[in-house]
């Protein structure tokens, strides 16, 4: 379900049964269409190099100044991206096909792109400066405006009028002829009050300080926020004072601007201010637009050229890995390709070799590693592959599980999830993802949980709807039971013999119905579980029983499938002698143990009838003497002979068990390409033994966890049941007037969907999921599959044109 | 109370797996993905079949009857006739 890349041919998609023959080939390029050679494949994506020159560090390959530049070139861009971005602007996808560039090509490229980044630093440089003085001068003319109301200070140096009142009386001595001074500034609102503290108690009383705020929020230069100011206006007498405030202020980082006392000639300097600023406004206009020029071309610029460098680098990285030819002529390259494959390959060469002389060639060779693994997939059967390689990718030329995943996981998940009203709201969401899979809007959505459920929108679909069929035959649709046929239980029948009148009744709260009574039970319901079982108040007697013996049922069936699997995988490799000490135990074992079980189960179905339900045969008292090799004389058998049957069964298994741990030390060969030098006989004998105990053990413990089957069934009827019960039931029942309960059911009908979707869809869906996963990886997948192999990841520039 | 018999249903359904799981591999049409689907195929039919084969048989004779109330068994008594 992520995005990894496939190799996505799908006219040539071969079977899914095993992955494909993949061959080692060796390519000789010559050195001077090496390079086109390469690009050319990996536009195609058909091969993967192997690096001949593991020895040799990164920095002394042979291509490494070419990647230098390529990653510096990358830096570039990376640093227009940011500007382009911090403009607020979209770079563009990039359009049609991007070869990667020629050598020769980069020099242009890196020469336009240096060109654009130093355009647009030096513009941007200026941009700043412009701002930063514009600032300073809205700053000052704000300090110069600040003088709106009655001046303080001012009053002692006009003189008296008639209008103001000194508010400080007029001091005699010496004080009189002493010059009122001014500091003006600006300083950030959050610092105001704490300059005006500390200018208090460093010149208490021989200062008066206004502070006000600016009447218009100014931009800053450097974030281009609105930040207010406060501007201050502080007169003081004294030099001594004046040295205080000054170095305070500095201290605050305040900026100071020379306050005339003349009204006039503040008005002038106001005037001049505003000029100033408009001009250099116009400035700023300017430059803006040469700024969004400037990024116009890089929008143009870089989206091709990131392709494009990026290509080239991922052609070097690939170059890198080939080795060079004694002759200096060509460079000689390894690679694994699906054989179905090499015609295309040896075309690309012969195609992209032909201006130079020499045309490159591709042969295979012998190889003793395992080869990778390839599968290719269309987008339904992916999902499936992939929840397969989740676990591991399979080993070269094994049996592939994933076919046969495709119908059982979404089986077994609906097994566990089985209801008609959950299961189809789970189809129609992801039929409603499979319709729009091809709209541009979801395909680029990025939130990550979407991308998940999108990716498996088919396994949904399926899982749906297995679990719409599951639901039928559970007879559930939202914890109801329906009747679509009549069921096989006639309560009248019951009551009419028994002479239950409605006095017996309304005396006995509970009442079973008895099969033994004729006309009661008349006959399975053939589609699913009978719907009276939805009424009783022992149904999960009944369901529990039937339940854990489907559980079982279908787990020795899949495990039985999953070993038989394994004959295909000795044929192929040409192991016979593994069929006859591996698979044939291991059936006998499998299917003389619990395959007997599954008899046992089915005969008593068929033959144990309600006559003899009193002393019916319990099948698990029977399997555990025949473990134990005792009796139990209370415990009738289930046929004549039964007891001889499973001691002769009990002993037939246990030389089947020990066959297994003699299997020959052929087995030293592995799973194909296994280097080592010849293992020791007792090491392989020990390697036998322990899957030996291992398979025997495991038979039993994994049968035991089918058994989740059962249980996850079950927690999710119970929870479809109590939410039923305690929230619809109670709307349905309300009693009164009807449009009460009309409008009770709106909150209570909401309240119940909620809870559906969250609880029953979700979370039990989630732990189906993943209980139908472990048993697919261990319980089936370890009867046969190693999944200890690699992909394929061919080299590609797939990824980089995303 | 009509009765259930027990041999029609199981004619029927087995005939209708029997068409999906055997019958229909053959009309598979050529192509890339024709193992895919007819493993699809028979898969489904198999499963489909089996379980449906162990809600039948589990039901077939039974040992107990289902236990209600007494509500129940009054409005039920003369529903279902």
């Amino acid at each position: 379900m992520s995005h990894s890349v496939t190799v996505s041919q799908p006219e040539t998609m071969g079977s899914m049964f095993r992955s494909e023959e993949v061959a080692l080939v060796q390519l000789f390029l010559p050195t001077a269409a090496a390079y086109t050679c390469v690009g050319q494949l990996g536009e195609l994506g058909l091969v993967e190099f192997r690096d001949l020159n593991a020895s040799v560090s990164a920095f002394q390959r042979r291509f490494t100044v070419d990647i230098r530049r390529c990653e510096e070139l990358e830096k570039t861009f990376t640093f227009l991206q940011e500007q382009v971005q911090r403009a607020g602007l979209a770079l563009p996808p990039p359009e049609g096909r991007l070869p990667a560039p020629p050598p020769r090509d980069l020099l242009r490229i890196q020469e336009e792109t240096e060109r654009l980044a130093q355009e647009l630093r030096d513009v941007q440089g200026n941009r700043q400066a412009l701002r930063t003085q514009l600032h300073q001068l809205q700053l000052h003319s704000a300090v110069l405006h600040q003088d709106q109301g009655p001046p303080l200070a001012a009053a002692l140096t006009d003189g008296p009028s008639s209008e103001r009142t000194p508010l400080l009386p007029p001091h005699e001595g010496p004080h009189q002829h002493l010059r009122v001074n001014f500091v003006a500034g600006a300083v950030e609102p959050h610092k105001a009050a704490a300059l005006e503290r500390l200018l208090w108690r460093a010149c208490r009383g021989f200062l008066i300080a206004s502070f006000r705020e600016t009447e218009r929020p100014l931009e800053d230069p450097l974030t281009g926020e609105p930040v207010t100011w406060m501007t201050f206006l502080i007169s003081y007498w004294g030099e001594q004072i004046g040295q205080k405030i000054r170095k305070i202020t500095d201290c605050f980082h305040c900026h100071t601007f020379p306050f005339l006392e003349e009204e006039a000639a503040r008005q002038g300097a106001l005037q001049q201010l505003q000029q100033q600023s408009q001009e250099l406004q116009e400035v700023l206009r300017e430059t803006e637009w040469f700024l969004s020029q400037v990024l116009g071309q890089v929008q143009q610029l870089l989206p091709p050229g990131q392709v494009q460098v990026c290509k080239m680098k991922a052609v070097y990285l690939a170059l890198n890995q080939c080795s060079l030819s004694s002759t200096h002529k060509c460079l000689i390259a390894e690679a694994w390709c699906a054989t179905q494959d090499l015609p295309t390959l040896q075309q690309a060469l012969h195609s992209s070799s032909s201006e130079a002389g020499v045309s490159a060639v591709a042969h295979r060779i012998a190889c003793r590693d395992m080869p990778p693994t390839l599968i290719r997939t269309n987008r339904f059967t992916a999902s499936f592959q992939g929840i397969v390689d989740a676990y591991g990718v399979g080993c070269y030329q094994e049996v592939n599980p994933a076919p046969y995943t495709i119908i059982t996981f979404p089986f077994l998940f609906a097994v566990m999830f089985g209801d008609v009203g959950h299961g189809l709201l789970m189809f129609l969401f992801a039929l409603a993802m499979v319709l729009a899979e091809n709209q541009p809007a979801v395909k680029t959505a990025q939130n990550e949980i979407w991308q998940t459920f999108f990716g498996g929108r088919y396994l949904l679909l399926l899982m749906g709807l297995f679990s719409v069929y599951t639901g039928f035959i559970y007879n559930e649709c939202f914890s109801r039971a329906t009747t679509i046929f009549s069921s096989g239980w006639s309560v009248a029948a019951m009551a009419n013999q028994s002479g239950w009148s409605d006095t017996f009744l309304s005396q006995h709260p509970l009442l079973t119905l008895d099969p033994n009574v004729t006309g009661v039970f008349l006959g399975p319901y053939p589609f699913g579980i009978d719907p009276v079982w939805s009424l009783a108040t022992n149904h999960l007697s009944f369901l529990n029983s039937f339940k854990m013996k489907m559980s079982v049922i279908l787990g020795v069936t899949h495990m039985a499938f999953g070993v038989l699997l394994g004959v295909f995988n000795h044929v192929h490799f040409g192991q016979g002698h593994r069929l006859l000490l591996e698979t044939l135990p291991e059936l006998i074992f499998l299917l003389g143990l619990f395959g007997y079980l599954v008899f046992l189960v089915v005969y008593k179905w068929l033959r144990v009838s309600a006559a003899g339900a009193a002393s019916a045969p319990s099948i698990l008292i029977h399997f555990i003497n025949m473990f134990l090799f005792s009796r139990s004389p209370t415990n009738r058998p289930l046929f004549a002979g039964q007891d001889q049957d499973e001691d002769k069964a009990g002993l037939l298994d246990s030389p089947g068990a020990s066959e297994k741990g003699w299997s020959s030390d052929e087995e030293k060969a592995g799973c194909a390409g296994d280097e080592a030098a010849e293992l020791a006989a007792s090491e392989v004998l020990m390697h036998q033994a322990i899957h030996t105990i291992e398979f025997c053990l495991g038979c039993i413990s994994n049968t035991a966890s089918y058994l989740r089957l059962w249980a996850l069934s079950l927690a999710h009827a119970q929870l479809s049941e109590v939410l039923w019960a305690m929230v619809m039931r109670v709307g349905l029942r309300m009693c009164g007037e009807v449009g009460v309960a009309a409008v009770a059911l709106v909150p209570i009908f909401a309240a119940f969907a909620v809870m559906t979707v969250a609880i029953l869809l979700v979370m039990e869906g989630l732990s189906a999921f993943l209980h139908a996963l472990r048993l697919h990886w261990v319980e089936f997948q370890n009867k046969f599959y190693a999944g200890t192999g690699y992909k394929l990841s061919p080299f590609t520039f797939a990824i980089q044109e995303e | 109370m009509t009765a259930h018999s027990f041999a029609l249903p199981v004619i029927i359904f087995t005939t209708f797996w029997g068409l999906i799981g055997i019958a229909g591999p053959w009309f598979v049409p050529k192509g890339p993905n024709r193992g895919v689907i007819i493993t699809m195929l028979v898969a489904t039919a198999v499963c489909c079949y089996l379980f449906w084969l162990i809600a039948i048989l589990a039901q077939m004779n039974p040992l107990f009857g289902p236990q209600l109330k007494n509500e129940t068994i009054w409005y039920v008594r003369f529903l279902w006739e």
